[in-house]
């Protein structure tokens, strides 16, 4: 394909408004996210993160504004939002067509995730990162354009967290889908983000391309410096 | 999908889109499905409610008039308009209306109040489900109509035969959705109560009972509904009055426009019902107000 204008996006956001009665959570929002691209929204609740994740997912009607995504998009939510009546290879391939090939690539999904000895579990049966990292697979099986992540790792224990933050890190370095990460957590977004922005009143308020090679050790002072920054942006001062 | 992917030589570069319309999208991008619910028009809404019961009965009229409904198997809407208004005008009506209210009312009562009783204890102690439990689902099993007879041995054709029978038939439902109801309830919250120190009754009233709310009043229309059929089954002996004994009359005198008549009761009684629950709903539960039972 021809290098177009635009043809390398896989987010083109302009104009973005959404409002819930007399709330405005979304107040002319423009972004771009490029393919490839690991872009984190970072903020607070209530700042509209999620509603705006949610209207490229198609599950928000905006009020004004054109959304332009991908044909391939697959969302993670907070919860893993498996079917439990469905076993965890037949929640992977869930909506997929049927045959060997579907079964082959769930399970090769599943692999990835380091779920294969799970394929044949039932979801009720798995630990709570299990769970996330089955939903991730159910992501990655469609092979994404673009990954939209809604606070995946926000119920999970801080060990898990952090393994599971390297997981991520690792399969889109691999599979190359844009991702549209929403957290609260600063060091996850210094941690991941090619580029990182917060909302705030319904706008960007920072939208800050973040430099470092991978991967990132937390106590490089480069990173703290992000961190701080992000931190003193969200209204939290920190002490190194 | 309004947006043909792919590249298009007709596809103009985005920069220099026109700014009016819907603009085509850049290859490979497109505008998302809307997968969410929509809010919906609430007059329209209720129009798409009442259209088929109103499209029926418009068919049922033309139908009369026009000569194809032959009025020994069903009565004209005028014919039933006509019948309503005799029994009107008569008093019978009014005092059906409050005898099978009374008989319904009381027998719900005790089977209702029995069936939550049961419900709760079951629901909440293995102990109490190991002693109620294997009792109520025989009760459960038995048609309570297969008991009208052996009732009838037992407490003869009057009032405390009918109100039996109906609270016989309350209370299985009941007890079963009470129990599935009380079930459901967070163990978790639970357990937190406890350790603040609810106990007994006031664990039951304030934690227990309204989180199983839901299930108790989609229990309750139940009892009602089924309170109706054992009044037509209650009625049809010892009595003079009541709409089950109205059922009786119109079937032994062969009175079509009487059945149908009937049939309009139960329907609006019925819908009273439902209109009551709901409205029970929103007073005891404002906590659910947008997602009544259905």
């Amino acid at each position: 394909m021809a290098t177009r204008p635009g043809t390398d996006l896989a987010v083109r956001v302009r104009g973005l408004r959404k409002s819930y009665g007399a709330a405005t959570v979304l107040d002319g929002v423009d972004l771009d996210i490029r393919r490839g691209e690991f872009f984190v929204l970072l903020g607070p609740s209530g700042t509209g993160k999620t509603t705006l994740l949610r209207t490229l997912a198609g599950l928000e009607a905006p009020d004004g504004g054109e959304v332009l995504v991908p044909a391939r998009r697959t969302t993670v939510y907070q919860e893993p939002r498996l079917v439990q009546a469905r076993r965890v290879l037949s929640n992977v391939t869930i909506g997929q067509p049927r045959g060997a090939a579907t079964r082959a690539a769930g399970a090769r999904a599943l692999a990835e995730v380091g779920l294969a000895d799970k394929v044949r579990a039932w979801p009720a049966t798995l630990s709570g990162g299990e769970a996330q990292r089955a939903a991730l697979a159910r992501a990655l099986v469609r092979d994404p354009e673009l990954l939209l992540l809604d606070e995946p790792f926000a119920a999970l224990d801080a060990l898990t967290r952090l393994h599971m933050q390297d997981l991520v890190a690792d399969l889109c370095a691999r599979h190359r889908p844009a991702v549209l990460l929403v957290t609260h957590d600063v060091d996850e977004a210094v941690r991941l983000a090619d580029r990182v922005a917060v909302l705030r009143r319904g706008r960007f308020s920072v939208d800050r391309r973040i430099v470092l090679d991978h991967p990132r050790d937390r106590n490089n002072p480069a990173v703290l410096d992000y961190r701080r920054d992000f931190l003193g942006e969200l209204g939290v001062s920190s002490t190194r | 999908m309004t947006v043909s992917s792919g590249p298009s030589p007709a596809a103009p570069p985005f920069a220099e889109a026109a700014p009016t319309g819907p603009r085509p999208a850049p290859p490979g991008l497109e505008r998302p499905v809307h997968l969410g619910s929509r809010p919906r028009n609430p007059l329209l809404s209720l129009a798409v409610r009442v259209s088929i019961p109103l499209l029926l009965v418009g068919l049922w009229w033309w139908g009369s008039i026009a000569g194809f409904v032959d009025p020994r198997i069903l009565s004209s809407p005028p014919a039933v308009l006509t019948a309503l208004r005799e029994l009107i005008a008569t008093g019978q009506l009014a005092e059906f209306l409050a005898a099978s209210f009374g008989r319904a009312a009381l027998g719900v009562t005790v089977g209702v109040g029995a069936g939550l009783l049961l419900g709760i204890m079951s629901g909440l102690t293995a102990l109490g489900e190991e002693l109620v439990d294997p009792s109520m689902q025989i009760v459960r099993a038995v048609p309570f109509l297969a008991l009208v007879p052996l009732f009838i041995s037992w407490f003869g054709v009057d009032e405390t035969f009918k109100v039996v029978l109906i609270a016989v038939a309350a209370v299985a439902p009941m007890y079963a959705y009470t129990y599935v109801g009380v079930r459901g309830v967070d163990r978790k919250v639970l357990e937190a109560a406890r350790g603040f120190g609810l106990r007994g009754a006031r664990l039951a009233l304030g934690v227990i009972i309204p989180s199983a709310l839901p299930s108790i009043l989609m229990a309750l229309r139940i009892c009602m509904t089924i309170s109706l059929t054992g009044l037509i089954a209650a009625e049809q002996i010892g009595t003079t009055a009541g709409i089950g004994y109205l059922v009786t009359l119109a079937q032994q005198y062969f009175r079509t426009d009487y059945m149908v008549l009937c049939i309009v009761l139960y329907a609006v009684i019925g819908l009273l019902i439902d209109a009551a629950i709901r409205l029970l709903e929103r007073v005891l539960m404002p906590w659910r107000a947008h997602v009544a039972a259905r």
